[in-house]
C-alpha cells in the first residue's frame, strides 16, 4: 500500500509478490518494455524462456509439481499467440497457470496495430476466464480475482492482457485484500445426503472398483483415497492424470485403465458392479466404446464440476464439491464397515497374475520399456515429466509411481513438445528433486530450444529420450491398423543428440546397449548440469496392452496378437 | 423439447461473445436470443431459446454457470411464463390489397407503422405461434422483408429470477 502514485508496470509486480509468485517464465517484447524495466530490479525469479510456448508449459510444469499457480509471460501478438498452445494444455488439465500478455496500448485496439492479435478472443475456449485491463484502477482487482479463480475450484489457466499504455499509468496502488464474485462460488460444500447414500451404495456392492483421476491430486486428497481404498477393499486404477494419486505398490493398486491401461484394470472395470469415479471425467482414451463401458456397474461420481456429471456416461449418483472434503465425510461414514468378501479380490489377483505388464527382454537392443525400469531403480523418487507418444505410455507403465505430484504428463491435449519445458518448470518449482523427462525423438525436436535456457540459467533436468527413429506411436498405429504404410513417420537420422546437448555447453550421452543404460543413468545423475540422454531403443517396439480406439477396454490386442 | 433459459450476466464488454462461443462451441442450438440491461445496469438479462432433452438442457446449464460471468440461469416452463418477441413485416400492398391486410392485422392486434404507395410495415408482437400465424396470412399478398427479435419472456406472477443478485 502507498500513496504515492505508482505505473501499472510496477503495480503488476507488486500484485503478483502479494499473491506469493516468486518466478515468472516470461520472454520480452516491444510493448512490454516497462514491465521488464520493472522487473530488472525485482527480486521475482524471471527465467527467459527460448519460446513462448515453452514459457506456458513451463508455468503448467511448475504449477503441477508444486500445487502453486504458474505464471508466464509474453509479448503482444506473436508472443501470445505463441502461447496458445500451452494455455489449451493447461486448460485440458485444470492446471492453475496465470498468462500475463502484453497489448498494443489501449488507443490503437482494434486499428490492426503493428503486432497486434485479439488475444482474449483467441483464448476464450481455452481459459477459465480471461480479461483486457483498460484502466490501470482495474489492473489489482483484476489479478487478484485471476489468481483466485485460477486456484479455486476446478482450476484452470487465467489469461490477462495488458495495453501498453496500462503500465505506464500511474496511480495510487491498494491491493484488495479478498475478491469477490457475484457468478463464481467454487465452495459449494458437500451433499451430507449424497455422501450418505454413496456409503450405502458401497456397503451394498460386491464387486466395486474406485477410479481415480487427476482430480484425487489436484484437491490433495491422495490419503483420503488410500482410507477409503483401505477401509472397503476395494481395488484403485487412476486415469493418467491420477497417476501418483494412489501407491502403485499397494496389493490393491490396478495401475492405470483405459487405451494403454493394464489388462486387470480393465477387467476389473468391466465386471464391476460398482465404480466410484474420483476427480475423472470419462475420458475416450479411458472408456473406449461408452455403451460397452463398466456395464453391470453403477457409477458414482465425486467431483467439483458439475458440468461433468452425465457428460459422456450417466451417472447413478453424483457428489459434487471437494473431494478431500466428500472423502473425508465418505470415510468417516464408512469406518465401521466390515472387510468385504475375499472373492472379488481374488479374483482380481489371479487376472494380475495371469495378465502382468511384460515385454520381451533383449540383449541386443535396448528395449524403451527396460530404460524405464532403470530410470526407476536408479531413482525411484524423481518425478518423472513425459512427452506424448510411445515413451509417455512406457514411463505410464514401467515406472512405480508412489506419490501425487511425481507424475507429469499432457493428458488432455497430447501436446508433444510439453515434456521438457514442463521440467524446467517443475525443477525451478522443486529444486531439490531430480527431475527426468522421458522423451521421444520427435517430441523433443519440438521444443529442443530450451536447452538454451537451462543452460544459461543454470537449471538441471535430465531428458531421456527413447530414440526409437520414429514418431512411434503414430507408426505403431500404421503397422496396425494401415498395413505397416509407414507415411512421414521415419525421422532417423536427423539429428545427433549428443552434439546437440554438447552445442548448449551441455552433456550428451549416448547408450546403445542394454548393457550402458545403468551406467547413462547414474552418468546423468551425477552431472552438474543438464543431460541429455539418446537411449539408441528398438525402432519396432509397440505399446501393449492396447484397446483400438472405438472398442470396448476388455477387447485388448496384446503383443504378438498382430501379424 | 425447447426451453426457455434466463440468464443474468455481468453487463461487461464481451460477455456476449463468452455466451454465444460456449453454444456454438459445444455444439448446441441457440433458437432465440435477446439480450438487455436489467433493472440494475451492472446487471444485463439474456432470454435464450434452446432444443434438446433434458441432458442437453443440464450440460447447457451447467456449462453456462460455469462463465464466471454468468449470475445465475432459470429455466422459464412455459406453463409458468409468459413471453413475446416482436417482428416488423414488409408486406407488398396496393390500393386493391391495403384494406384486407390491414383487417388481417386488426385481427392479430398487429399495427401498421408504415404505409408507401407498394408497401405496408406491419409490427406484431407475441409468442411464436402468433406471429407465425400472422406470416402465413399475409404469404400470399408479399412478404418482401421480414425481421424477428429473440423472445424474451417472464415468470408469471410474483416470481422473479436471480433475486439476491438483482
Ligand atoms: C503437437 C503434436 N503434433 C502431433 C501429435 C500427434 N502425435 C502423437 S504421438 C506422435 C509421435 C510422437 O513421436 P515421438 O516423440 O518420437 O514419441 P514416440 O511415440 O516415438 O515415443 C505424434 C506425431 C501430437 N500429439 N502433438
Ligand atoms: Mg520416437
Amino acid at each position: 500500500m502507498t500513496d504515492t502514485p505508482i505505473s501499472g508496470a510496477k503495480a503488476l509486480i507488486n500484485c503478483l509478490k502479494s499473491e506469493g509468485v516468486d518466478t515468472i517464465f516470461g520472454y520480452p517484447g516491444g510493448v512490454l518494455l516497462p514491465l521488464y524495466d520493472e522487473l530488472y530490479d525485482s527480486d521475482i525469479n524471471h527465467i527467459l524462456v527460448r519460446h513462448e510456448q515453452a514459457g506456458a508449459h513451463a508455468a503448467d510444469g511448475y504449477a503441477r509439481a508444486t500445487g502453486k499457480v504458474g505464471v508466464c509471460l509474453a509479448t503482444s501478438g506473436p508472443g501470445a499467440t505463441n502461447l496458445v498452445t500451452g494455455i489449451a494444455n493447461a486448460y485440458m488439465d485444470s492446471v492453475p497457470v496465470v498468462a500475463i500478455t502484453g497489448q498494443v496500448p489501449t488507443p490503437m485496439i482494434g486499428n490492426d496495430a503493428f503486432q497486434e492479435a485479439d488475444i482474449t478472443g483467441i483464448t476464450l475456449p481455452i481459459t477459465k476466464h480471461n480479461y483486457l485491463v483498460r484502466d490501470v484502477e482495474d489492473l489489482p482487482w483484476i489479478v487478484k480475482e485471476a489468481f483466485y479463480i485460477a486456484s479455486t475450484g476446478r482450476p484452470g489457466p487465467v489469461l490477462i492482457d495488458l495495453p501498453k499504455d496500462i503500465t505506464t499509468d500511474e496511480f495510487e496502488f491498494i491491493y484488495p485484500g479478498r475478491t469477490y464474485l457475484r457468478g463464481y462460488h467454487p465452495d459449494v460444500g458437500i451433499d451430507e445426503d449424497a455422501v450418505k447414500r454413496a456409503a450405502s451404495m458401497i456397503l451394498d456392492s460386491e464387486c466395486p472398483v474406485i477410479y481415480a483421476g487427476g482430480g484425487v491430486i489436484i484437491s490433495d486428497s491422495s490419503s483420503e483415497l488410500l482410507k477409503l481404498a483401505e477401509t472397503i477393499q476395494a481395488p484403485v486404477t487412476t486415469t493418467l492424470l491420477g497417476i501418483g494419486a494412489f501407491p502403485q505398490s499397494n496389493p490393491l493398486s490396478l495401475r492405470m485403465l483405459g487405451m494403454h491401461g493394464t489388462k486387470y484394470a480393465n477387467y476389473a472395470v468391466q465386471e464391476s458392479d460398482l465404480l466410484i469415479a474420483i476427480g475423472a471425467r470419462f475420458d475416450d482414451r479411458v472408456t473406449g466404446k461408452v455403451d460397452a463401458f463398466a456395464p453391470h456397474a453403477k457409477v458414482i461420481h465425486i467431483d467439483i464440476d458439475p458440468a461433468e456429471i452425465g457428460k459422456n456416461v450417466r451417472v447413478d449418483l453424483p457428489v459434487i464439491g471437494d473431494a478431500k472434503k466428500i472423502l473425508q465425510s465418505l470415510n468417516s461414514n464408512l469406518q465401521k464397515m466390515q472387510s468385504r468378501s475375499g472373492a472379488w479380490l481374488g479374483k482380481i489377483d489371479a487376472w494380475k497374475k495371469k495378465h502382468p505388464l511384460s515385454y520381451v527382454q533383449s540383449d541386443e537392443v535396448i528395449k524403451p520399456q527396460y530404460v524405464v525400469q532403470e530410470i526407476h531403480r536408479a531413482c525411484p523418487d524423481a518425478i518423472i515429466v513425459t512427452e506424448v507418444g510411445q515413451n509417455q505410455m512406457w514411463a505410464a507403465q514401467y515406472f512405480q509411481f508412489e506419490n501425487p505430484r511425481t507424475f507429469i504428463t499432457s493428458g488432455g491435449l497430447g501436446t508433444m513438445g510439453y515434456g521438457f519445458p514442463a521440467a524446467i518448470g517443475a525443477k525451478v518449482g522443486c529444486p531439490d528433486r531430480t527431475v527426468i523427462d522421458i522423451a521421444g525423438d520427435g517430441s523433443f525436436q519440438m521444443t529442443s530450444q530450451e536447452l538454451a535456457t537451462v543452460s544459461k540459467s543454470d537449471i538441471k533436468v535430465i531428458v531421456a529420450i527413447l530414440n526409437n527413429s520414429y514418431l512411434g506411436m503414430v507408426r505403431q498405429w500404421q503397422e496396425l491398423f494401415f498395413d505397416e504404410r509407414y507415411s512421414y513417420t521415419d525421422i532417423s537420422q536427423s539429428v545427433d543428440f549428443v552434439k546437440l546437448a554438447e552445442a548448449y555447453n551441455l552433456v550428451g550421452i549416448r547408450a546403445e546397449k542394454p548393457s550402458e543404460v545403468p551406467s547413462a543413468i547414474s552418468e546423468a545423475l551425477s552431472a552438474d548440469r543438464t543431460v541429455v540422454i539418446d537411449f539408441v531403443v528398438d525402432p519396432m517396439e509397440n505399446v501393449f496392452p492396447m484397446v483400438p480406439a472405438g472398442a470396448a477396454i476388455n477387447e485388448i490386442l496384446e503383443q504378438g496378437a498382430v501379424a | 423439447m425447447r426451453h426457455t433459459l434466463a440468464v443474468l450476466v455481468e453487463n461487461k464488454p464481451g460477455v456476449l461473445a463468452r455466451v454465444s462461443g460456449l453454444f456454438s462451441r459445444r455444439g448446441y442450438n441457440i433458437e432465440s436470443l435477446a439480450v438487455g440491461m436489467t433493472e440494475n445496469p451492472e446487471i444485463s438479462r439474456m432470454t435464450i431459446v434452446v432444443e434438446g432433452d433434458d441432458r442437453v438442457l443440464a450440460q447447457v446449464t451447467s456449462q453456462l454457470s460455469k462463465l464466471i460471468d454468468v449470475i445465475s440461469i432459470s429455466d422459464l416452463p412455459p406453463s409458468e411464463s409468459v413471453d413475446r418477441g416482436l417482428a416488423l413485416l414488409k408486406v407488398a400492398a396496393d390500393t386493391d390489397t391495403r384494406a384486407e391486410i390491414m383487417q388481417i392485422a386488426s385481427i392479430f392486434r398487429a399495427k401498421i407503422i408504415d404505409i408507401g404507395a407498394e408497401t405496408l410495415v406491419i409490427e406484431v408482437t407475441g409468442d411464436k405461434g402468433k406471429i407465425g400465424a400472422i406470416e402465413n396470412m399475409l404469404g400470399r399478398f408479399g412478404i418482401k422483408e421480414v425481421v424477428r427479435t429473440g423472445r424474451v419472456a417472464l415468470h408469471r406472477g410474483t416470481k422473479t429470477v436471480g433475486g439476491e443478485y438483482r
